[in-house]
C-alpha cells in the first residue's frame, strides 16, 4: 500500500507541476530561457523612517522622461499617506504626507523605465537659455572663487575648455588654498560637482548639478552618480567630472537636477532610503498589457515576478536550493558520497555563490584547517560540548577577520569575501570533522571532508546554471516535480555506487 | 557497472538503502532505540529476560557519586569502567589488578584513584557519548575471554556479532582485534572479521579490510576453521534478544567468558553490512526466507533450528519453504 500511495502522490505532484509549467509557458508565454537584450528595468525605492507622532511629510525626487530613458509606469505604495507629485525647476518630486504619523513607516516607489530608441534621443526639444542665479559665496569664499574663475577665463577658449579648466583646478586642489577653501577636506563627488557649478555660474555660464542611477542588471543599495550639465546651443550638455568627459555613461538614468536632496523628511527621524535596480523580463509588461482575462492577470500578479524586488532577490536564491538538495540526495543515497551533516554541503554551496568556486574552496579549506587545529588544542582541555563549540565559533570569526585583513593588505580583494561564509556552518563542520577524526580516524575524516566539498562544489555548479536559476524562479511549480523525484528516491532500495566497489568481492558467479 | 550491480543482486548482497528502507525503517521502531543505545537499560532488560550480561558492580550517575567510587571498588581486583551511551569502545578502561594505591589497566599503565575519578567525571560530562549528552558510567565485570581466542587476538576483547531478524539468527562473524585496530573490534578500524558457519559454529573465511586472510597478522595463527565453543547456546542467546528489545532487525555482540559462558555485551539497532564480506555471502536470501516463514517461527528453539538448517555453510536459504 505504501508504495502505491507514494507513486500516486509523486504522479499527482508531477502532473500539477508540469501542467502549471506548460500553461505558463504555452498559454501565458512566460519565457523558458533567461532573457537577453531586454531594455526594461524595474527600479524600486524603499524609504523607511520613524514618524514622530505629529504630521509627517516626505519629499522624494522621482525620475522623469529624458532623451535616454522613458518612464513607462510608476506606482507608490504608501499605506495611509496622501501623496502629490509636482514639477519644479525641471525636477519631478512626490510628496507623501500624513497628519498623525507615529511608529515605523515604509514607503515604496516603483518605476519601470525603458531605454529610448535613437530617433527619440535626437528629437529632444530646444530650450531657452535659463537665467544664472546669483552666487551663494560671500567674503573669503567669493574672493577665492573669483580668483579661480578669473584664471580659468583668461585661459579658456570656449565654454568646454572653461569647464575642463575649472574642474582641473578642483581636482588638483591639494596644495591650492583657494580651491581647498571651497571644497573643504576630502570632498565627495557631489560636493565637487556643486562647487564646480557655483564657479561656472560665477563665470556666467548656466550650469546645474545632475544626479542619476546606473541601470545594471541587478543591484541592491544602488548609489547615485553625480555630474554637471551646462547650457550650450539650446540644450543641456553633460560633463562628467570624474571621467573628465562631456558625456555620461549610456546606462545612466538621469533622476533629478540641482541641490535638492534625494529625499527630505519633516516630522520624523531615522530616515533610510534604499534604491534597487533590476533588469526585468520584457514579457511581464507585454503580458500584463495584452492579457485581458481576469484569471490570467491574477496568475501573473501571483507569480514570483509580482513580488517586491528585494523579496524577488531572496527568492531567486531560495528557489534553487531545492535543486541542490535533490542533487545531494542523489549524491548521498545513489552514489554514496559521505558528507558532514545532511544538508551542510548545500549551505556551503550557497556560500560559494558569494565567493565563487575556486576561492570558496581555498578559503573554506584554510578556515577549516585553522579551526581544526584550534579544536584539537581545545580537545586537550577536556571542555564540555557547548563551551567548546562556542570557543570554536569565536576562533572561526577571528580567523575569518584575520584572513580578510591579511588578504586586503596583500591586495587579494577576493579574500574579503570569506566574511560571507556562514560562521555557524563552518564551526559545525569543524566540530563534526574533529569528532569523526576522533572516532573513526583521520582517513574517514578526510573522506568525509572531501565528500562534503565535492558535493558542495557540484551543488554550486548545478545551482549556478542560468537556465536552472531562471526556471526555478519563473516556474517555481517545477519544484513540485523535484519534490516528486525526491519522494521517489526516498524508497530507492538499490545499491549505492560506492557499495559496488565495497562488495566487489561478493560479485563473483556462484 | 550495471552487470556488477546485477551480480551482487543475484548473490543476495544487501545494500545500505535496502537495509534502511526494507528492514530498519519497517522493523525497528524509533522509540525502541534507547533500549539499545543506553547500556544500563539493555542490562536491565537482559536480566529480566534471563539473558546473561556482564554483572554490573556499580553505576555512577551524578558527579557527587564520584566520591563514593573507592567504596564501590573496594575488594575488587579487576573490572571495567565504560560509558553507558558510548560507542565503538571509546572511554572504556579495563582494570586487571591492584598494586598498592594504583590500578593496573589492561594496557599495562598504572592509574591512581584521582585519575580514575577524573576519567569517570569525563564520562559523566558526555565526552564519550553520542552528541555529547550527559552520560552515566558503568562499572562491571571484566570478561575473562575464552582461551580459544587467546592466540587469535591482539589485546582487546574478541566478540561474536550475530545479525538477528525477527528473532532468527541470520548471519554471524567473529571480530578479532589486531594491532592495526588498536585492540578495538571494529572491522573498519582494522579488526579481522571471520564468517561463521551458522550450522556448526566453525569459522569460515576471514577478511582484513577487503582482503581475504588466512592467519591473524599479529600472531600468525590460522583464523579459519576455529570452532566457537557452545555455538548452540550463542544462537539461543541471540534469538532471545528479539523478545527482549522488540527490534526486528538488530546486531548482537556476544563475548565468550571462560567461566560464565556467552554474555551479551551490546546490541545495535543499525548493524553494519560488512558481515557479508566476512562471510562471502549475501543477507537478502536469508532475510527473505525468514519473512516467508515468519508465521511458523514462534519459539526460540524453532528459530534457532531454522537458522541452523537453512543458513549453514553450503546450505541454500532459497530451499526454505
Amino acid at each position: 500500500m505504501g508504495r502505491r500511495h507514494l507513486y500516486i502522490l509523486a504522479l499527482v505532484l508531477t502532473l500539477i507541476g508540469g501542467g502549471l509549467f506548460l500553461y505558463k509557458w504555452l498559454v501565458l508565454e512566460f519565457p523558458v530561457t533567461p532573457g537577453e537584450n531586454t531594455a526594461i528595468w524595474r527600479i524600486e525605492t524603499r524609504l523607511q523612517f520613524v514618524a514622530g507622532g505629529g504630521p509627517a511629510k516626505v519629499t522624494l525626487q522621482i525620475p522623469q522622461n529624458s532623451p535616454q530613458f522613458t518612464v513607462i509606469s510608476q506606482n507608490f505604495i504608501s499605506p495611509g499617506f496622501g501623496y502629490t507629485t509636482a514639477t519644479e525647476r525641471g525636477n519631478r518630486s512626490a510628496t507623501f504626507s500624513l497628519a498623525n504619523a507615529s511608529g515605523e513607516k515604509t514607503i515604496y516607489y516603483r518605476a519601470v523605465v525603458h531605454r529610448a530608441r535613437l530617433s527619440e534621443r535626437l528629437t529632444a526639444p530646444a530650450q531657452r537659455e535659463p537665467p544664472v542665479p546669483p552666487t551663494r559665496y560671500r567674503d573669503a569664499e567669493l574672493a577665492a572663487a573669483r580668483a579661480i574663475v578669473a584664471a580659468a577665463v583668461r585661459q579658456a577658449a570656449d565654454n568646454e575648455t572653461l569647464v575642463k579648466l575649472i574642474f582641473r583646478r578642483l581636482r588638483e586642489a591639494a596644495p591650492d588654498a583657494e580651491a581647498r577653501l571651497l571644497l573643504g577636506a576630502d570632498p565627495s563627488l557631489r560636493k565637487t560637482a556643486e562647487v564646480g557649478v557655483e564657479l561656472l555660474r560665477l563665470a556666467g555660464l548656466p550650469t546645474r548639478t545632475a544626479h542619476g542611477l546606473h541601470v545594471v542588471p541587478d543591484r541592491q543599495n544602488a548609489r547615485f552618480d553625480h555630474w554637471i550639465e551646462f547650457y550650450a546651443g539650446g540644450g543641456w550638455r553633460p560633463y562628467d567630472p570624474r571621467a573628465d568627459a562631456f558625456a555620461v555613461p549610456a546606462d545612466t538614468l538621469p533622476w533629478w537636477h540641482g541641490p535638492e536632496p534625494f529625499v527630505e523628511l519633516t516630522g520624523g527621524g531615522d530616515l533610510t532610503s534604499d534604491v534597487s535596480v533590476r533588469q526585468a523580463f520584457e514579457f511581464t509588461l507585454r503580458a500584463a498589457l495584452v492579457r485581458t482575462r481576469e484569471i490570467e492577470r491574477t496568475l501573473i500578479e501571483f507569480s514570483t515576478l509580482g513580488l517586491p524586488l528585494q523579496t524577488q532577490a531572496v527568492y531567486q536564491v531560495l528557489l534553487v536550493v531545492p535543486v541542490g538538495i535533490f542533487l545531494l540526495v542523489v549524491l548521498r543515497n545513489v552514489v554514496g558520497i559521505r558528507t558532514f551533516g545532511t544538508f551542510m554541503p548545500v549551505l556551503i554551496a550557497l556560500a560559494f555563490r558569494q565567493t565563487e568556486l575556486l576561492w570558496g574552496i581555498v578559503l573554506f579549506c584554510i578556515v577549516l584547517a585553522c579551526g581544526l587545529g584550534v579544536r584539537f588544542y581545545l580537545e586537550q582541555l577536556k571542555l564540555l560540548l557547548v563551551p567548546r563549540l562556542a570557543s570554536v565559533v569565536i576562533v572561526v570569526i577571528l580567523i575569518m577577520s584575520g584572513l580578510s585583513m591579511l588578504s586586503h593588505k596583500l591586495g587579494f580583494e577576493r579574500g574579503l569575501s570569506v566574511a560571507l561564509f556562514p560562521i555557524v556552518i563552518l564551526s559545525m563542520t569543524i566540530e563534526r570533522m574533529s569528532i569523526v577524526w576522533d572516532e573513526r580516524g583521520p582517513k574517514e575524516a578526510f573522506i568525509q571532508a572531501g565528500g562534503s566539498l565535492t558535493a558542495a562544489a557540484l551543488c554550486y555548479l548545478v545551482m549556478h546554471i542560468p537556465l536552472v536559476k531562471h526556471i526555478a524562479f519563473v516556474f517555481p511549480e517545477t519544484l513540485l516535480i523535484v519534490l516528486a523525484a525526491t519522494l521517489l528516491l526516498g524508497r530507492y532500495a538499490g545499491y549505492r555506487l560506492v557499495e559496488l566497489s565495497r562488495f566487489h568481492a561478493l560479485g563473483g558467479d556462484r | 557497472m550495471f552487470s556488477l550491480a546485477r551480480r551482487l543482486r543475484d548473490n543476495g548482497v544487501l545494500g545500505i538503502n535496502r537495509r534502511n528502507a526494507d528492514y530498519i525503517l519497517i522493523h525497528n521502531r524509533r522509540r525502541l532505540y534507547p533500549l539499545v543505545d543506553d547500556k544500563v537499560l539493555t542490562k536491565d532488560l537482559a536480566r529480566k529476560a534471563g539473558v546473561q550480561v556482564p554483572e554490573m558492580y556499580g553505576l555512577v550517575e551524578i558527579q557527587r557519586q564520584v566520591r563514593d567510587l573507592p567504596a564501590m571498588l573496594s575488594g575488587r581486583q579487576d573490572f571495567v569502567i565504560k560509558p553507558a551511551g558510548g560507542s565503538q569502545g571509546h572511554g572504556i578502561v579495563v582494570i586487571v589488578g591492584r598494586m598498592g594505591h594504583f590500578w593496573r589497566t589492561a594496557g599495562g599503565a598504572l592509574i591512581d584513584e584521582q585519575e580514575m575519578a577524573f576519567h569517570v567525571s569525563n564520562i559523566l560530562s558526555g565526552i564519550y557519548s553520542l552528541g555529547g549528552q550527559p552520560d552515566k558510567a558503568i562499572i562491571e565485570y571484566r570478561v575473562q575471554f575464552d582461551p580459544i581466542f587467546e592466540k587469535l587476538t591482539y589485546r582487546g576483547v574478541p566478540d561474536v556479532r550475530i545479525i538477528v531478524f525477527l528473532g532468527v539468527p541470520v548471519m554471524a562473524m567473529v571480530r578479532l582485534p589486531t594491532r592495526l585496530s588498536d585492540g578495538k573490534a571494529n572491522l573498519h578500524q582494522g579488526a579481522i572479521g571471520a564468517g561463521i558457519d551458522m550450522a556448526g559454529g566453525r569459522t569460515l573465511t576471514a577478511v582484513l579490510g577487503n582482503d581475504i586472510v588466512d592467519a591473524h597478522p599479529d600472531t600468525g595463527v590460522p583464523v579459519s576453521g576455529v570452532q566457537i565453543p557452545g555455538w548452540p547456546a550463542l544462537l539461543d542467546l541471540a534469538a532471545r534478544c528479539w523478545e527482549m528489545t522488540g527490534l526486528g532487525y538488530q546486531g548482537i555482540d556476544i563475548v565468550l567468558d571462560r567461566d560464565k559462558g556467552p554474555m551479551i555485551l551490546e546490541l545495535n539497532a543499525r548493524p553494519g553490512l560488512n558481515i557479508q564480506i566476512a562471510n562471502v555471502a549475501g543477507l537478502t536470501g536469508r532475510l527473505e526466507a525468514i519473512e516467508r516463514n515468519r508465521g511458523r517461527l514462534k519459539s526460540v528453539a524453532d528459530r534457532v533450528d531454522f537458522a541452523r538448517r537453512y543458513f549453514g555453510a553450503g546450505a541454500d536459504p532459497g530451499a526454505a519453504p
